[in-house]
């Protein structure tokens, strides 16, 4: 059976699903829905019920209250082995007994395949992961890279619908992480099963995922793909836990449905206004902010926040800004090639148009998670 | 040889702390999933040409005392049991001609064989299950568990064997409450059986202490990952975790097996005419007769069947996945 041809993946239905360990609750009555042959990501700072919701989808534990469906079928009280889900974990969990080939194997062996076709497939599975030529060595011969490959393999070998990764590259250094995204998500696209992915790094989430969803506190904050969440966040702690960000506080009126916020004095401009009576915040993403001199090149409607640079960062394909606002607040900025550059100590103006600007209600919580 | 330790039972018996240091060997063997993690550069620094460059020279002296202490205490005389075998009281084999010329001998050679080897059962039948729960119970019963095993260690094996006198004997304690609830009682001193208990209680701890400290390396989310796998429950404990904790059972079993052969004490008071072991006998020859070269043969013969076993039994305990890496 060629790769291409493998069952297509299952989907995950996650309805008012809770979990409690006695007072802590470490999931909060989520809801999930994970599409089949999906990339779900689920990202979030440790603690906050990602991990907890992968447990209870490979069946490691069971949920308190709720329901959690794979491919249509409820699987409360189905214990682990009898769910054919593949699982990566962070550790690699290789058995350190058995060799390459044998860890492969093993999925099969328990399936009772025998022969020929478990040979064929365990040299398919580690051929996809590039460690075809390691079938002989031992899990304690390998690096860190080559053993995660190893496991992913084994976890695919049995061509599940459904793939779980817990932080599978969090021991992994900077480089060997990029390179393995690249092949987890060609892997993904080759083979169309479901796959579910944990990890706190947004970076990472961005990269692979064809959707995120992003945990706190055992909730979810919001499900959306990278861009939804990036350019509109559906809560502060979202729209501070994905992509760089500046947040404004100041006292808000509503005039004419529009919110005017005073910050330090200067008043900015924001067009629509929070439902209910919220503290409003306003998040900047750096590429949509301008630097320009003081008072000079005004365009009409747009806001305009004094500053001086405290910092100044050439990145080749740009530069950052860091500018210190008359409220104290320190806004970061990045420009294009091509603009004007300043320096450390230059009196300066931020501007951005009512449209660049994201509205959030205020949450202080959100400061409090992420660090 | 790699079990030098344990091929010595006089060295053993001395040092409790033998099986301990022979398990961590073991253990490290084990590969726990920071060593995976470090495999890298451990690997690497095997292949460095500057790493033998840094170990200090005249570091084989550190080891003068204890060598010193071999030499004297145990190679000398064990030199001269070997020669006063072949020479006392003439030179020749004659001493080992009358060894195996004599049933008695013989089958006395085999049931010290036949009792090492029912001790070494019963030590890892009891001593398995009760390393695996020192490590999942909780901190204070695993250090009252630990303090079970050690008690024994701190009471002499004379005052130990002589409390088993008192619970095995016709009248004892096991005696009396088998005719209590009406059961007929069972003739357990002086014989085999009596023998392999007590000797069983007084090696456990031999068996346990090896076993327990592999088993404490072992990473157990290794049995989540076989399940989730496929395998259930009990499957992922056979086929992960048993084969992963054999090298603290061949370390125990070595260790037991080997201090049985050579174990006095306990079957001198706890067994009879019928169930003489090796040592008895030659206590007899050197101390009761004064035949040290008859004496000294049978310990020859009991160490030579001693190598053999080991030889036999080191292919058996050589872990795949280390030896793999020594070739590599």
């Amino acid at each position: 059976m060629p790769v291409s041809q493998r069952s297509a993946g299952a989907a995950i239905e996650i309805r008012k699903a809770s979990k409690r360990y006695g007072r802590f609750t470490a999931l909060n009555d989520i809801d999930l829905h994970i599409r089949p042959g999906e990339f779900m990501t689920l990202l979030g700072p440790s603690g906050s019920g990602k991990t907890t919701t992968l447990n209870l989808i490979a069946g490691f534990t069971d949920i308190t209250s709720g329901v959690l469906e794979i491919g249509g079928k409820s699987v409360t009280g189905l214990p682990s082995h009898k769910r054919n889900i593949g699982v990566v974990f962070q550790h690699y969990a290789l058995f350190p007994h058995m060799t390459v080939g044998k860890n492969v194997a093993y999925p099969l062996t328990l399936r009772g395949i025998k022969g020929d076709e478990r040979d064929k497939r365990v040299h398919r599975a580690l051929d996809m992961v590039k460690m075809a030529d390691f079938a002989h060595r031992y899990p304690s011969e390998l690096s860190g890279g080559q053993q995660q490959r190893v496991a992913l393999a084994r976890a695919l070998v049995f061509d599940p619908p459904l793939l779980l990764m817990d932080e599978p590259l969090g021991a992994l250094d900077k480089k060997l992480r990029e390179w393995l995204q690249l092949e987890i998500k060609r892997i993904h696209r080759e083979l169309g099963t479901t796959f579910v992915y944990v990890t706190h790094d947004q970076e990472e989430a961005l990269v692979l995922s064809d959707r995120i969803a992003v945990f706190n506190g055992g909730r979810i904050e919001q499900i959306g793909t990278g861009r939804e969440l990036y350019d509109s966040p559906a809560t502060l702690f979202v729209g501070r836990f994905i992509g760089e960000s500046t947040i404004l506080r100041g006292t808000a009126e509503i005039s004419g449905g529009d919110t005017v916020m005073t910050i330090g004095g200067q008043k900015v401009l924001a067009h629509g206004h929070l439902a209910g009576d919220a503290r409003p915040v306003i998040l900047l993403r750096p590429e949509r902010l301008a630097l320009k001199r003081t008072g000079a090149d005004i365009v009409s409607g747009e806001n305009r926040l004094a500053g001086t640079v405290v910092e100044a960062i050439y990145l080749g394909s740009g530069s950052k800004y860091e500018i210190r606002l008359a409220d104290g607040t320190t806004a970061v900025v990045r420009s294009p090639l091509g603009s004007a550059d300043f320096a450390i100590g230059d009196t300066v103006d931020v501007t951005f148009l009512p449209s660049d600007l994201i509205l959030l209600p205020d949450d202080a919580s959100a400061d409090v998670t992420l660090t | 040889m790699r079990f030098f330790p344990a091929t010595e039972p006089i060295a053993c018996l001395a040092s409790p702390v033998a099986p301990g240091l022979l398990s961590k060997r073991e253990m490290m063997m084990t590969a726990t999933p920071d060593d995976g993690q470090r495999a890298g550069t451990a690997v690497d620094a095997a292949h460095s040409p500057f790493l033998p460059r840094l170990r200090p020279r005249g570091a084989v002296w550190l080891t003068a005392p204890a060598v010193l202490v071999l030499l004297v205490a145990l190679a000398y005389p064990l030199g001269i049991v070997v020669w006063r075998s072949f020479s006392d009281p003439a030179i020749g084999i004659d001493n080992y001609v009358w060894f195996f010329q004599s049933a008695v001998n013989r089958t006395v050679l085999q049931r010290t064989f036949v009792v090492a080897a029912w001790v070494t059962l019963a030590c890892l039948i009891c001593a398995y299950p009760y390393a695996y729960a020192m490590t999942i119970v909780g901190r204070n019963m695993r250090l009252a568990l630990i303090l079970c095993v050690l008690v024994p260690f701190w009471l002499s094996g004379v005052v130990r064997t002589l409390a088993w006198v008192i619970l095995l004997q016709d009248s004892g304690v096991i005696n009396s409450i088998l005719r209590g609830i009406g059961l007929s009682p069972v003739k357990l001193i002086r014989t085999l059986p009596g023998v392999v208990i007590g000797m069983t209680q007084v090696l456990l701890p031999f068996m346990i202490l090896p076993i327990y400290s592999v088993m404490k390396g072992i990473d157990t989310r290794l049995l989540q990952a076989a399940r989730s796998l496929g395998a259930r429950p009990w499957k992922a404990f056979l086929q992960i975790y048993v084969p992963l904790s054999l090298p603290g059972v061949y370390a125990g079993a070595i260790i037991v097996f080997i201090l049985s052969l050579g174990f006095y004490i306990t079957p001198a008071l706890l067994g009879g005419p019928r169930s003489i072991l090796l040592s008895s006998l030659v206590q007899n020859q050197v101390l009761s007769l004064l035949n040290w070269g008859r004496g000294g043969a049978m310990g020859v013969v009991l160490l030579v069947a001693t190598f053999v076993l080991l030889a036999i039994a080191a292919p058996l305990m050589r872990q795949k996945h280390t030896s793999s890496r020594r070739e590599a």
